[in-house]
């Protein structure tokens, strides 16, 4: 890129070499499992889940509510200091509508994601989530209301699953 | 601590190979490439070289997990001090302020810093390999894939600022078309507003050219101490300013609309510069652009304008190569390609060339004396920011 540098190095592999097989291809699947310890404050959030109740963490210092709950303000980096639920109804903070799936793959139908912060919580303080029962993805704003769709008690296995999705309220 | 080190650090050599999709060399081939021109060019040997950093952005790319160690003998690192740095898109801009602290420490001389990425190794598509970067308890089970959080931080500036889609597609229009002028660009195309604004949805608002594609490539920089650069060339470039932050994980947390961790890296990267009046002072930044909203995102944490002002400064043409802030003449990733850690570095070499006069056809106008490189990664929170000067 320099003018003093008259050849870039890099050959490129080229398509047809694709297409005749001409490229080596390894599949490896990882035989490796994990037990993820969802730690103290998220798998109590887990265990309420299953009772249809959001919880959250406090601190006293800065006084906020934070959901996700974690055990120490990162801010005050102190011990949070409470539990408290907040409300399963919340405003649309960001949302997007995915065309791909995860491997980047087309999806016939999309998948509405959105960030959801919840009533009660501090302000901006959100999780992240599908939304459904939305009609036409073009209706979705910013700042509408939504609640959450939960999953029959006994079909609830402290996930964050146990949440269908959030769908928009109307008003 | 003295956040200026011991020593002035300089860069005297740089080089980059081509980026493109599929590259026939391996990842260590190409890290040899990119370290041989940027040796060549300061005119020095790898046995003048006392140390070597590495960054290479996520393992999972090339399936090739400890990639510091695999790639240890194409960065010219054999039986030398060698470290990995690796911060996500950060990595490019954090390598050579890694490479920065061996030499102003004044622990040694030189520095040889070398970015490697090869993404197009990983089927069907490197996207896949990154859903192991989310919480794995909260956020995996919905299935996220990164291009959603980027439309989520998309949508949120957008919405905050009222920012219409054609004001920011006016981004990648301009950088592919500076790219035109790059020998080693993936993507230089003359495109127009509708080109973008009709090309395939991805994840709502983010369509197929707002996005920068999958590459391979490397890039390398010599770095020495003010004693060395005088020894061996008249026109070193000086690294007057490094600045570095990272934000809550927690990014559900936080309003994206505007990156508070880069503004922080800027604000310490300018107090060692002693630049006071960023827009005024910069004459020429490669802000990090994986998307073309993350140019105006960027510029906005830079400093280089008001909050929500950088999609009117690139309408009024400010931000083109002969504008008055020339904003990635490059080409930038969008341009350029993106091999995440390697293109980060690129943009270091591309204002170490503008501010030697070396860019050829991508020369901004004016003589430029300051210019600033800037990376972003990890889940939307790292901010890496240097500051150069002729």
């Amino acid at each position: 890129m320099s003018v003093k540098i008259k050849h870039f190095p890099g050959e490129e592999i080229e398509t047809k070499d694709f297409r005749e097989g001409k490229v080596l291809f390894e599949s490896f699947r990882s035989k490796a499992r994990y037990a993820w310890s969802a730690g103290i404050a998220v798998s109590r959030f887990l265990e309420e889940l299953k009772n249809g109740r959001i919880l959250a963490s406090t601190c006293s210092k800065c006084g906020r509510i934070m959901v996700p709950p974690r055990i120490y303000c990162e801010k005050c980096f102190k011990p949070t200091d409470g539990w408290t639920y907040v409300k399963d109804t919340g405003i649309i903070n960001t949302f997007s509508v995915s065309f791909i799936a995860a491997d980047a793959s087309r999806l016939k139908e999309p998948v509405v994601v959105a960030v959801i912060e919840l009533d009660d919580a501090s302000p901006g303080m959100g999780i992240v989530h599908w939304l459904g029962e939305y009609g036409d993805w073009r209706e979705i704003k910013i700042g509408m209301r939504v609640q959450a769709v939960w999953k029959p008690p006994e079909e609830r296995t402290g996930a964050i699953t146990d949440i269908k999705y959030f769908k928009p309220l109307k008003e | 601590m003295d956040m200026f080190g011991k020593k002035r650090v300089a860069i005297v050599g740089a080089g980059v190979t081509l980026f493109r999709r599929n590259l026939k060399e391996t990842g260590k081939e190409l890290a040899y490439h990119a370290a041989k021109m940027a040796l060549e060019q300061a005119g020095m040997e790898l046995r003048d070289i006392q140390s070597v950093v590495m960054g290479s952005a996520p393992d999972a790319f090339d399936g090739v997990h400890m990639k510091g160690e695999y790639l240890a003998d194409g960065a010219g690192a054999y039986h030398k001090p060698y470290m990995r740095v690796f911060v996500g898109g950060g990595t490019g801009v954090f390598a050579p302020i890694a490479g920065w602290w061996h030499v102003a420490s004044g622990q040694f001389d030189t520095c040889l810093v070398v970015c490697e990425e090869k993404m197009s190794s990983c089927y069907p598509h490197p996207q896949y390999a990154f859903t192991t970067i989310f919480d794995p308890i909260l956020e995996r089970p919905i299935g996220m894939n990164l291009i959603w959080i980027f439309a989520l931080e998309m949508n949120r500036y957008m919405h905050k600022h009222n920012i219409k889609k054609e004001d920011i597609a006016l981004v990648s229009v301009k950088n592919k078309r500076n790219a035109l002028d790059n020998p080693i660009a993936q993507l230089g195309a003359n495109i127009t507003v509708e080109d973008v604004l009709n090309s395939e949805i991805m994840a709502w608002p983010v369509q197929r050219l707002d996005v920068s594609p999958t590459s391979d490539g490397a890039a390398a920089v010599v770095l020495v101490s003010e004693d060395v650069a005088k020894e061996v060339t008249d026109n070193p470039i000086w690294i007057d300013g490094v600045g570095w932050c990272i934000d809550s994980t927690h990014w559900t947390n936080r309003d994206l609309y505007y990156p508070d961790y880069v503004e922080y890296a800027a604000r310490m990267a300018y107090k060692m510069a002693g630049i006071k009046n960023p827009p005024k002072e910069i004459d020429v930044a490669e802000p990090y652009d994986p998307f073309d909203y993350k140019e105006l995102h960027h510029m906005e944490g830079l400093l280089l304008c008001k909050k929500g002002e950088a999609p009117k400064l690139t309408k009024e043409g400010v931000t083109q190569r002969d504008g008055d802030l020339p904003i990635c003449p490059s080409g930038g990733l969008l341009g350029c390609g993106n091999p995440i850690a390697a293109a980060g570095l690129m943009k270091v070499c591309e204002i170490f060339w503008q501010l030697r006069g070396e860019a050829g056809k991508r020369q901004v106008p004016g003589d430029p004396r300051t210019g600033l490189a800037q990376a972003w990664g990890d889940l939307m929170q790292y901010g890496s920011v240097i500051v150069l000067r002729r």
